[in-house]
């Protein structure tokens, strides 16, 4: 690392210049330093990026007791930059609307790993505490020493500290802060991302103490939003940009063999950069660069099929030879118990690869220099995105400098990724900054995708009808084909175009709900990917990385078990849980919905629109769901109308009660849309679903009727993550319910009107 | 072969010179205005992230060509309205906290003022009808229903 004080000093020394970072917006609103780069020229003053183990580096008090949080991950959009505010304000005995978050710029916060597996608050939150609490102690000692008196003998309120029977003795923050340093060191744990870890001496607040923490405190966010004012990183503009639109091959593996550069003579300003497999149009002007694109007449290679059909996917799987293979968890001897089982039950699930689609194809703003370089990204790891460019353009880390901006809201490893590489070998190439935003084709064919795969469950019962023993395997794709984020070249488009090699790394998971069944193995296997390089079928991670694969198959299978053994869904799952967090969330769900023991199917109706209910339950991390979905189906269409979910959800300590509603409403409705229509089409030579139209997802009239939520507060436990975990059990609930109503078991995502319409006929 | 064309957008007058005047109007109103908060999402009319109102009719501007704009009063969703006044779907908007990232904002909130100018008691089903084939990736669908509920009063 470089040297901690400096940076501390220079970032400062950047905030006290005018206040460039940070002037110019409204308490509470999040803020990323774009605007202030763009207005003061860009990379002109690059930074090595905040030292961990300064508290200087987590909080700053302006002098007027402003207090500046800064957060090395970043908020795509649910609003975690409020709870992160809130946990600030809350240590630091400051009102909510004094605290503004800075996040997601690697010159001015430590990265502690952007967005990344729901753990914005359960990692990212925990050290910003501890900073607060550390900073609010440190604050205490100054006016102690100020007023003569002991700490014990000081009260706080709102950011005013006075001696305690004498409130005439009293300074502000902003007083105590003198030259607006903190100048304290952390201790800190030395690692980078999510495990980032830096604590003071401070002792943080009991739950008993909170009440900013806990409160339903609205997204300032919003407001700029509905207004039409929130600036996105397509709307970053430099002085001289270029606007580039890159060509993807019509088919996959193809690579340019010749270009007509004449065929777009007559667009102003147009212009050509190709590099081994890497083709892009320029033009200073936006419209102008896109007639480039579909202007350019290409001479492309003609390769070999690169896929199989899509009918073969899941026989391509079942027959491909596995590179690698691990047994997650083996408890008893499943495969000996089953042999020896009275009855065993056997069934196959089969889960297609899904586009990230992310709203908005991706858009980065590059202005790489020959000593220095810097973007603007919407990515969820704009720390690891500078690596990334760091290593493609040759530059040192330290000369280049990442800036979050919000984008089209990011779920996992989407496209912005692929875009920073591109706009930096083109900002390189051209020797100017350029602004690359995908098409939607771009986005939709060409982003990384989550894997397809095909999970078997076994499950054996003895002669008293007790279930004795479950095996779980999984065969798939990788979910890191491409690694998720983009600090490596080789884990993106332009760097394995431009013949940087790649970066496979097999892994997949398993299921996670701790049932207790004596004899239980967890597997799985991954296969080579379809195609080594530049492929548009890249396994990556997306929203709950194989989570709602895992869980449709293996609680769909719970779901078998328990009509097999003539069991109530609910009671069965009981039965095989001991953890009391988890029994309580499926009671609450189970409650609040009004359940009725029965087996499942067991009441099928006769008319061509039917009803079902279903069960799932989901444990990822240290969040515990349960969701119940109660379907409408009807027969003649193979229509299905999710009417009613109840979602039962314990997160440990809630920070934002609303907050985390809106957020499990999200992600029950991106659930539902993955359960219910998406699937990636492909043919051998590529993606065929390239749009809204051919990549369908939810519609409006698809939402559910109602979405009905029980948060369990457990104020004593972690702040585990909601970003995530209750998108996992939405396809098995709906699997179950559609079971339930028509007694035809769906195995295999997604459930198309067609499909249905199939399985019931 | 330049062609100046003249329209009004948020009760501004503009004009803007084109090469093509097939350009559509989103890049006029980004590139040529420098008024960003129509989003390209997908420039097929799909998803409604470039929505405007054209003379009241809420419009894809990722598709029409900015020469047939020419006389014509565009609102973005900047013009709507503003803090201190904004339009009641706004308003329920924020009360219900009822978008994500907010990029497909635009969409549908310009379509939802056209659709309770249209019909200002619109039932759920009513409204779910006016809001079809607009796109959200992050999944606000319920709190935006329940927001374009509280303008029109539906149970």
């Amino acid at each position: 690392m470089t040297d901690l004080r400096n940076s501390s000093v220079s970032r400062r020394a950047l905030l006290g210049g005018g206040g460039a970072l940070v002037v110019g917006f409204a308490a509470g609103l999040p803020t990323s330093s774009a605007g202030a780069a763009v207005a003061t020229g860009a990379g002109s003053k690059i930074l090595p990026g905040p030292a961990p183990d300064q508290l200087d580096s987590w909080i700053a008090v302006r002098q007027d007791g402003a207090v500046v949080a800064y957060f090395g991950k970043m908020d795509p959009g649910q609003g975690v930059y409020v709870a992160i505010a809130q946990i600030v304000a809350e240590e630091l005995d400051v009102p909510f609307d004094r605290v503004s978050v800075v996040m997601g710029d690697s010159a001015t916060s430590a990265n502690q790993g952007g967005a990344s597996g729901s753990t914005g608050i359960e990692r990212g939150g925990v050290t910003l505490r501890y900073a607060a609490a550390e900073a609010r102690r440190v604050l205490l000692d100054r006016a102690a020493q100020r007023f003569g008196v002991a700490v014990d003998e000081l009260v706080v309120a709102r950011g005013v500290v006075s001696v305690r029977g004498d409130p005439a003795r009293q300074a502000g923050y902003g007083e105590l802060i003198g030259d607006g340093r903190f100048d304290v060191a952390l201790q800190w744990n030395g690692q980078y991302g999510n495990t980032l870890l830096a604590k003071g001496r401070a002792v943080p607040k009991r739950p008993e103490e909170y009440r900013i923490v806990g409160t339903s405190i609205p997204r300032p966010d919003i407001v700029a939003k509905v207004f039409g004012r929130q600036k996105f990183v397509t709307d970053i503009r430099l002085p001289g940009m270029l606007h580039a639109r890159v060509i993807r091959p019509p088919a996959v593996g193809a690579v340019p063999v010749a270009v007509d550069e004449s065929s777009i003579a007559a667009i102003p300003g147009a212009r050509v950069v190709r590099r081994a497999g890497v083709l892009a149009v320029l033009a200073p002007k936006e419209w102008d660069a896109i007639r480039a694109m579909r202007a350019l007449t290409v001479t492309w290679s003609q390769p070999g099929p690169a896929f199989p059909e899509q009918a073969a996917l899941f026989d391509h799987l079942r027959g491909a030879t596995p590179v690698a293979h691990k047994v997650e968890r083996a408890d008893g001897d499943a495969a000996t118990a089953l042999a020896g089982a009275a009855r065993v039950v056997t069934a196959e699930y089969e889960w297609p690869f899904q586009a990230h689609a992310s709203l908005g194809p991706a858009c980065v703003v590059a202005d790489v220099r020959s000593d220095q370089a810097t973007i603007w990204t919407g990515t969820q790891k704009p720390h690891f995105a500078r690596e990334g460019v760091a290593k493609l353009t040759g530059l040192p880390l330290g000369a280049v400098r990442s800036i979050w901006v919000s984008g089209p809201g990011c779920y996992g490893r989407n496209d912005a990724g692929d875009a920073a590489m591109d706009a930096a070998f083109l900002s390189q190439t051209v020797g100017a900054p350029v602004r690359v935003q995908y098409m939607r084709q771009d986005g939709t064919a060409w982003d990384p995708k989550g894997p397809a795969s095909v999970h078997r469950g076994q499950g054996g019962f003895d002669t008293e009808g007790k279930l004795v023993a479950v095996a779980f395997d999984t065969i798939g794709f990788s979910r890191t084909e491409v690694d998720s984020n983009e600090s490596d070249p080789r884990d993106t488009l332009a760097g394995q175009l431009l013949g940087m090699g790649t970066h496979f790394q097999p892994a997949f998971g398993a299921p996670g709900e701790a049932y207790v069944v004596p004899n239980r193995r967890l597997a799985w296997s991954v296969v080579a990917p379809l195609h080594d390089v530049a492929s548009p079928l890249r396994g990556a991670h997306l929203r709950d990385p194989v989570g709602p694969q895992l869980n449709f198959a293996s609680e769909s299978f719970m779901d078998e078990l328990a009509a097999a053994a003539g069991a109530d869904p609910v009671e069965f799952r009981l039965a095989h849980l001991t953890t009391p967090r988890g029994i309580a969330v499926i009671r609450a769900a189970a409650e609040r919905y009004g359940w009725t023991p029965r087996r499942a199917a067991s009441a099928v109706g006769t008319g061509n629109v039917v009803t079902g209910r279903g069960i799932a339950y989901a444990q990822r991390s240290a969040t515990l769901v349960a969701v119940i979905a109660e379907v409408e189906v009807e027969r003649a269409s193979g229509q299905v109308r999710a009417r009613r979910f109840v979602v039962a959800h314990d997160c440990g300590l809630v920070i934002n009660p609303e907050g985390t509603r809106r957020t499990i409403e999200g992600n029950i409705v991106h659930g539902l849309s993955r359960a219910m229509w998406e699937e990636v089409v492909f043919d051998p030579h590529g993606v065929t679903s390239v749009d809204w139209a051919s990549y369908p997802i939810l519609e409006i009239a698809d939402a559910p009727v109602a979405i009905d939520i029980v948060l369990l507060d457990r104020p004593h436990e972690i702040a585990a993550g909601a970003g995530e975990a209750s998108t996992r059990p939405v396809a098995a609930a709906m699997a179950n319910a559609i079971f339930d109503a028509t007694g035809v078991r769906l195995r295999r995502a997604p459930f198309t009107p067609k499909r249905v319409r199939a399985a019931l006929a | 072969m330049a062609t100046r064309i003249a329209f009004h957008v948020d009760g501004v007058a503009h004009d803007v010179t084109v090469d093509d005047p097939n350009m559509p109007l989103l890049y006029a109103l980004r590139d040529e205005l420098g008024l960003d908060n129509p989003h390209f999402g997908c420039g097929l009319e799909q998803c409604g992230a470039c929505t405007v109102h054209v003379d009241g009719v809420p419009t894809r501007s990722c598709t029409a060509p900015v020469s047939e704009i020419a006389g014509t009063a565009v609102t973005t969703l900047a013009g709507l309205g503003t803090p201190e006044h904004p339009h009641p779907i706004q308003r329920a908007f924020i009360d219900e906290q009822a978008t994500f990232c907010g990029y497909c904002i635009n969409g549908w909130i310009m379509t939802a003022v056209a659709l309770v100018a249209e019909k200002p008691h619109a039932t759920e089903a009513e409204i779910r009808d006016g809001l079809a084939g607009l796109k959200c990736r992050c999944g606000a669908h319920m709190a935006m229903i329940r927001a374009v509920k509280r303008v029109t009063g539906a149970a």
